[in-house]
This record gives structure tokens, C-alpha cells and sequence, in this order.
């Protein structure tokens, strides 16, 4: 596949100076500072590569989407364990890597960013470069392609990226617990140092989800031990899906969506608005048109940070602005990645 | 490689160790070759040089001074933990300063509802699974050094151990790294929040060799302990049908806690060494854990048999209780002392390749083993595809030597062909610098420089190692054990 256009229209764009926006299927455009710029348009590059089920590792573009990655690695009993949300049919590989998102199964099997083991992009002078490889223990050179985990396409055009996969759990359950958020916060917590096989959480107004997968076994003897009521198959995984997509009745409605991410033994929050907890108390989504110093000054007192997730006007930056020195290592790896600043200019923070 | 007698421009030493002692105490500032001798080299032993000065600084303001100082006078700093590392990423420089972190001992806090433990660089890998015990937690990464190796040097190399296909290497165990830059700025990378607006900085620092910031804190993420674990051993009559069970275990959707191979010269020598009851008929023995809730194990041991059954193992043996267990990983942790112990010395190679060339990989050796006329035993994690080989070797006898060097060298160029890496574990440090070049091209090498000036734009931070020069790309090197003695000979290596 022809990486020439594509080279093409980044020289040409950094002789200019021109904003380059990428863009794959744009279900994220909401996400991050307004994607402003020249469309590269990276769904031209897709398909998957390589992928060897007994090597846990799938490798494929950027324009590849989501929903076939998945539907192939289900057909090997086999699935992308940080559940990333696509938010919409067209997500594309190269955009769920650059958001960086994770889903409900975050907190226990980990994130993007732990998955990704190599990779291949084109940096803002059009120069094809590849880091990592397709293999799980690797320490030669840095992890460069973890840095492209949530970077926004602001030091490269992601072309193509090898995750590690894993096999689809042999059973789940969820089981549903009425419980007021102290108690919830508590429970979550207590329950994850305990060798218990919670894969995800979720509360909301006074509700706990509690997802268990694994062995039948393990999952027969962790439910004893939490209780609550079974959730039908059919109905947890539409919920979780729910959670997962935002689809979920949680996430209507048009007013600002805040993120915040703490540690998951924070207190609950003293702040206005509605909020769904997940993450075993680590992710905490807010519904709330507290302004935005409120919220950042919160997060950052109970050692995490606030972003503006969604909102249908862009009131604030999306993401907390960052402390002196990291904002400075920030620009000078932006600068060595991308020297004439055209890739996704503005779009994780308006300096850079 | 280090010459033994240091060339010291003694007054430049003068005046850095002057400008330290400005600000630490006389006992922590070393320059006399009899105090200085001792931190000439780390695990990799091949390579010495005595460094210009020792600071010894015990709080991180004297850290961000000793930074501060030294990018003043433009003096190159060399962080150094426990100095167990492999690939000599603790070299010091004989006209810089070695920063040995090893008075930051301190346990700071542990939390067991928030599942951390904030430690200083200078604490033992092992030592946080001791203060996490009581509350049912461990940490989970355990490179086998894991008795002497420090939480710095781990973050630095970003390492693994026998149960990174399950629960991961450094990278995916620590939720924060607090530095310091050459510039003396503290600086924190990560948080107790599960991820950090802004790039990945975290992801960034953990593996760079020592070359991005100085560690003075970090924050580990603990584990429930699971309630039990057992090993299933097998032995096979080829070695490509082991390679094929392991392939097996996965296709069957199982992530077993622990999955190793020895081959039979390999199970030999540990025999004689551990007399832990292994096959020595087989061409191939496998150990596969699993570890969770006693009925799930039972389960997922039965199904192990089952696969290995059907592939073709020779003999079965599951372990009845925690003795048995710990017998059976015996030989395979003691697999480095045991070849030591066969041969005058040996070449311990690190690379990784996709599983599924393994039995390649293994034809490939064999050949060379015939193409060289040296002997060579493999251990490997098979789980994960990283493969230790070991060229057993006489250095007293020079062409030997150079038979050895490039008997390494092809292996490693083949990892690179297989779709591999030339370092899964130990690091690039000064040994595998050269093999840099095989494995990256020019242009992300510029790259790597570029991330490196990002931070340290004068290049003071343990310069010259992990990655070349791009005017620099010769022979391959590896690690060089004299005389089957390690440093730190009675630790385990795996």
C-alpha cells in the first residue's frame, strides 16, 4: 500500500505552515480542543496485516474499523481486553489508539496504552518511522508507541499499530447491588485487593454494577461472596455496552459531560450534577455546568484531573493545563515529532 | 570495553567534587580510586571504568543539586541503583559523575485500601512484596534478581519476570514515577489516577535506561495475592512439538500465570546442579503455572494436561503442594548458575521472537552450535518468547572467544529477521548499542535523539548508552559471564 499521497500532503502542508486535521471515521470529534485544519483523511489506509491468534498479537492499519478488528478477533474467541469505546460504526483503529479510551474493563485488565506494542507513523515531515514490534517483551529503544496512546494524531499520523489480544473469558456474570455511593466507593475498593474476578463496575444514583468474568468456577464463588441480584446475559451486555458507547441513559442530553479521573479511593465528590462512577471508583463521569476552575481545582485537590469531555459548546480547554516542566517537555517532543507544528495543531492543548 | 587503570583529569575531579561537596556531607562524595573502584561496573562485568566521582546524595533536594551542579559544568551523570543490570546501563563515565541512588531505602507509604506503595528508587523489587504481604498484596513484576535488584533500576529497564504474560513488566505495575531532570527540576510523571492529562510521559520514562530523568520516587500498584498456584512439568522428545504445545495452550484460551522451556542440554546441567528430579531423556521440558481461586487452578491444570497430552509430552508431573511447586522452578531459576558451573564461561543472550519461530529459532542454533563448534543451551520464556541462550565458551583461548562473538551475533541478527527483538529484558545499556542499529533504521534513531534532547538537551544523562550514535554501527556485543561468575553470584537468573 502506497504510503506516497499521504507522505505528499504532510511535506506539502509543512512547507506551508498548513494545519493538517486527521481524521478516520470522526466519531471523536467531539473529543479534545475543535479539530481545526486541511482533512487527511486516514481511512485510505486500512486492512489488517497480521494476525496469529497463538501470538496474542493482532497488527493492522489505521483506517482499519474497529467493529472488524473486533469481529475478527471474536471469531478466534479472542477480544481487545481495554474495551475501547468506538462511539459510533465508522471508528476507526487509528483514532481509537490516538483517543487513547478505554472501557469498562480498564481498572482490572488495564488500558490502550498497556496493550499497544509496536507501531508505525508518519511524524509531521512525512517520514515513515516504526517503533516497538509485534512481540510482548521488547526494552530496545523508547516506548514510543505507548507515547502515541492518547496523543491526539499530535506527533504523528498513526499508520498502522500491533496490540496484544487476549482470549475472550470463558464466562461472566454481573450482579446488581443497591448501595449509596460511600458505600459503593468502598466496596469497589475493598473488593479489588481481594483475588475476586471483577472485570468492571459502574454506579449511578444509588445502583452497583458489578461485572465478574472468567472461570465459571471463580465467578460461581465470587458471587456468593458479593451478592446482589444476576443480571440476564442478554441485559448486562447491553448495559455494559451502554456504559462502554455512552449510549447509556446516563450520557443523554446535550449539557457538558466532565471526566473525571482520580484516584479510586477518592472521597465522593462534594459537586454538583449527576454522575455515573466506574472504574472501581478511578473514573467518575459528571454531569454539571460547575465552571470549570471548580472542577479542575477539585480533581487536582483529590490527586487526579478533570477534562471536558463532551459539550456542545467548548466553554474551557478540554484537558487540565499541565504543570510548568511537563508543559515544557511536552512542546519540545511535539517540536521533535511534528517541527512546523501541522499535525492536529491545537487539538490536546492550544500552545501546541 | 573499560580500561583498569582510570584516566582521571584530577583537576577537573577537584573542582566537581569540590562544587558537590559545596552541599554533601564528606562521606558522600567519593573520588579516591580505593572508593570509587568498587562502582566500576554493574552486572555486566566485562565492561569497567572507574568513575570520576561518587555522589552518594540522601534526600531529593541533594539530588536536584547534584543535577543542577553537574549540568552547570557540564558533567555527565550516570544514576545507578543496585547495579545488578545485564547490559551495563550503569557504566560509569570516566569524566562524570556516578549518582548512586542507593541510600534511598525508605518505604514512604503504603495504602492497602488504594492498592499502592510509594517507595524510594534505592527500595528492592522484592522488599515491596514483603511491606505489601501482611495486607495480602505483592507487587507483581519479579525479574529474578528481584532479591537484590532496586524499584529504580526495574523502572529504568522496564522489567519483566516469569509472570509478564499474565501481569505484565514495570510498564503496566506503576501508576507514577517521580523524577528529577538534568536541569534539577522535579517533575512527576503519572499519578495515583489511572492515567495523566497530556502525553503518556510515564510510558515514556519507564525503560529509558536512565537517560530521560533521575528517579527519586515511585508508585507501585499492588496485586491480590491469588489463593493458590500449581506448575504442571512435561517433557517432550522434540522440540518443536514443546514449541507446538505452547502455541496449543494459548489457541485454548488460556493465560497461564507462568510457561518456561529448557532444552536437554540446558535440563542437564540444572540437574546436576538442583537434582530437582527433571527428565533428562527429554529433548524439551516445559513448566506451566497457573495460579487463581483452588477450583479455577484445578480446571485450568486438568485442561494443561489435556493440551500437553495431546501434543505429545513424554511424561506429566503436577505439583502436589507449595515444596513440589517451588522444586520444579528450581532448575529453571538456577539455569544460569548451573551452565556457569559446566563451562569457564558463557554468553547470555536476551532476545525476543515471535513464539511461533521458535522451533526455527532452535534449528537455527543447532546449526550454529555445528557452524562454530560450540555448545549452546537454551532456556527460554516461553510464554512470551523471550530466549536466554547460553554459548558455553572458554575466554583463556582467544578464538573461542571470537568464535563466540559471532555465533551471538548471528542469533541475534536472526531474532531481528524472525520479526523479534535483539532485548527482551535486560536492557540495550552499553552492551547491545551496536545491535541498536540492526533493529532501528536511521531515521528513528534521529528520533530517539530527539526525544533524548527533549529532555537533556546538553545529552548529560548517561550518555552513550541505549542508543548509538548514528556514525556508530559495528559489531554485535552481548554479555560476557568470566569464568561462570556473575556479580552478585549467589542471586538467581532467569
Amino acid at each position: 500500500m502506497s504510503l506516497e499521497p499521504l507522505q505528499e500532503q504532510i511535506r506539502e502542508a509543512a512547507s506551508r505552515g498548513a494545519a493538517l486535521r486527521i481524521r478516520g471515521g470522526g466519531t471523536k470529534d467531539f473529543y479534545g480542543n475543535e479539530p481545526r485544519g486541511e482533512l487527511l483523511d486516514t481511512r485510505v489506509h486500512a486492512g489488517v496485516v497480521d494476525y496469529e491468534p497463538t501470538e496474542l498479537v493482532i497488527t493492522a492499519r489505521c483506517g482499519t474499523l474497529l467493529s472488524e478488528l473486533e469481529k475478527i478477533l471474536l471469531e478466534q474467541q479472542q477480544f481487545l481486553p481495554f474495551e475501547p469505546p468506538g462511539f459510533g460504526p465508522t471508528a476507526t483503529l487509528g483514532g481509537c489508539v490516538a483517543a487513547g479510551l478505554s472501557g469498562p474493563r480498564r481498572a482490572s485488565a488495564g488500558a490502550l496504552r498497556d496493550f499497544v506494542l509496536g507501531s508505525k507513523i508518519l511524524d509531521g515531515r512525512g517520514e515513515v518511522l516504526s517503533f516497538g514490534g509485534q512481540v510482548m517483551k521488547n526494552v530496545a529503544g523508547y516506548d514510543v508507541s505507548r507515547l502515541l496512546a492518547g496523543s491526539l494524531g499530535t506527533l504523528g499520523v498513526i499508520l498502522e499499530v500491533s496490540l496484544k489480544v487476549l482470549p475472550r473469558p470463558p464466562a461472566e456474570l454481573t450482579l446488581k447491588l443497591e448501595m449509596p455511593e460511600g458505600k459503593a466507593l468502598e466496596s469497589m475498593n475493598r473488593w479489588a485487593g481481594q483475588p475476586l474476578p471483577v472485570s468492571a463496575t459502574a454506579w449511578h444514583d444509588g445502583e452497583l454494577a458489578v461485572r465478574l468474568s472468567g472461570a465459571e468456577s471463580g465467578i460461581r464463588a465470587a458471587a456468593d461472596k458479593i451478592g446482589g441480584e444476576k443480571m440476564a446475559p442478554g441485559q448486562a451486555e447491553q448495559f455494559w455496552g451502554g456504559i462502554r458507547e455512552q449510549t447509556d441513559p446516563f450520557f443523554a442530553g446535550a449539557g457538558p459531560l466532565w471526566r473525571l479521573s482520580l484516584p479510586s479511593h477518592a472521597p465522593r465528590l462534594e459537586l454538583p450534577g449527576a454522575q455515573l462512577i466506574e472504574w472501581g471508583g478511578a473514573l467518575r463521569w459528571l454531569k454539571t455546568n460547575a465552571d470549570v476552575e471548580t472542577l479542575r481545582v477539585a480533581a487536582a485537590r483529590l490527586g487526579g484531573h478533570a477534562a471536558l469531555f463532551r459539550s456542545a459548546q467548548k466553554t474551557a480547554q478540554a484537558f487540565a493545563p499541565l504543570p510548568k516542566v511537563l508543559a515544557r517537555l511536552h512542546r519540545e517532543l511535539k517540536s521533535a515529532f511534528d517541527p512546523a507544528g501541522i499535525l492536529n495543531p491545537g487539538r490536546l492543548y492550544a500552545e501546541f | 570495553m573499560g580500561s583498569a587503570v582510570p584516566e582521571i583529569d584530577f583537576q577537573r575531579q577537584k573542582k566537581v567534587a569540590g562544587a558537590l561537596r559545596a552541599f554533601l556531607p564528606e562521606r558522600s562524595v567519593l573520588w579516591q580510586e580505593e572508593d570509587t573502584r568498587p562502582y566500576e561496573c554493574d552486572g555486566l562485568t566485562a565492561y569497567r571504568r572507574v568513575p570520576m566521582v561518587v555522589a552518594l546524595p540522601e534526600s531529593e533536594e541533594q539530588v536536584q543539586r547534584v543535577l543542577k551542579t553537574c549540568n552547570a559544568l557540564g558533567v555527565p551523570v550516570v544514576p545507578r541503583g543496585a547495579g545488578t543490570g545485564l547490559s551495563g546501563g550503569a557504566l560509569p563515565s570516566g569524566e562524570g559523575v556516578l549518582l548512586s541512588l542507593a541510600k534511598f531505602m525508605r518505604v514512604l507509604r503504603i495504602d492497602p485500601v488504594a492498592r499502592i506503595v510509594v517507595v524510594q528508587p534505592g527500595v528492592r523489587n522484592a522488599a515491596i512484596s514483603d511491606v505489601a504481604a501482611p495486607f495480602g498484596l505483592y507487587y507483581a513484576p519479579d525479574p529474578s534478581s528481584q532479591i537484590a535488584c532496586t524499584i529504580g533500576g526495574n523502572v529504568a529497564e522496564n522489567s519483566g519476570g516469569v509472570h509478564c504474560l499474565k501481569y505484565g513488566l514495570t510498564v503496566h505495575n506503576v501508576l507514577r514515577v517521580r523524577g528529577c531532570t538534568i536541569e534539577g527540576e522535579p517533575v512527576d510523571f503519572g499519578s495515583e489516577a489511572l492515567d495523566s492529562p497530556g502525553y503518556d510521559l510515564l510510558a515514556l520514562a519507564i525503560g529509558s535506561e536512565g537517560l530521560l530523568a533521575v528517579t527519586t520516587e515511585v508508585t507501585v500498584k499492588l496485586l491480590p495475592k491469588p489463593e493458590t498456584a500449581r506448575v504442571v512439568m512435561a517433557s517432550f522428545d522434540d522440540v518443536e512439538k514443546a514449541g507446538d504445545a505452547v502455541a496449543a495452550v494459548i489457541a485454548a484460551g488460556i493465560i497461564p500465570a507462568g510457561l518456561e522451556m529448557m532444552d536437554k542440554p540446558a535440563t542437564a546441567a540444572v540437574e546436576q546442579f538442583v537434582h530437582a528430579g527433571y527428565d533428562l531423556e527429554a529433548a524439551a521440558i516445559l513448566l506451566c503455572e497457573s495460579d487463581g481461586g483452588t477450583a479455577e487452578v484445578e480446571e485450568e491444570i486438568a485442561r494443561v494436561e489435556e493440551i500437553f497430552t495431546r501434543a505429545g509430552a513424554t511424561r506429566l508431573t503436577v505439583s502436589r503442594n507449595e515444596a513440589e511447586r517451588l522444586r520444579f522452578w528450581s532448575g529453571r531459576k538456577a539455569a544460569f548458575p548451573a551452565v556457569g558451573r559446566i563451562s569457564p564461561d558463557y554468553y547470555c543472550m536476551d532476545g525476543t521472537i515471535p513464539r511461533k519461530r521458535l522451533g526455527e529459532m532452535l534449528n537455527f542454533i543447532a546449526a550454529m552450535e555445528k557452524k562454530y563448534g560450540l555448545r549452546c543451551p537454551n532456556v527460554f520464556h516461553a510464554g512470551d518468547g523471550n530466549l536466554h541462550p547460553l554459548i558455553l565458551f572458554d575466554a583463556n583461548d582467544p578464538e573461542q572467544l571470537k568464535r563466540t562473538e559471532a555465533f551471538a551475533g548471528e542469533v541475534l541478527e536472526k531474532c531481528v529477521a524472525l520479526g523479534g527483538t535483539i532485548t527482551g529484558e535486560h536492557g540495550v545499556g552499553v552492551e547491545k548499542i551496536d545491535q541498536m542499529c540492526a533493529q532501528f533504521g536511521a531515521a528513528e534513531l534521529r528520533m530517539f535523539h530527539a526525544v533524548k534532547a527533549a529532555f537533556d538537551p546538553k545529552g548529560l544523562l548517561n550518555p552513550g548508552k541505549a542508543v548509538p550514535a548514528l556514525t556508530r554501527c559495528a559489531e554485535f556485543g552481548r554479555m560476557h559471564v568470566k569464568a561462570g561468575k556473575l556479580p552478585h553470584a549467589s542471586l538467581p537468573r532467569f
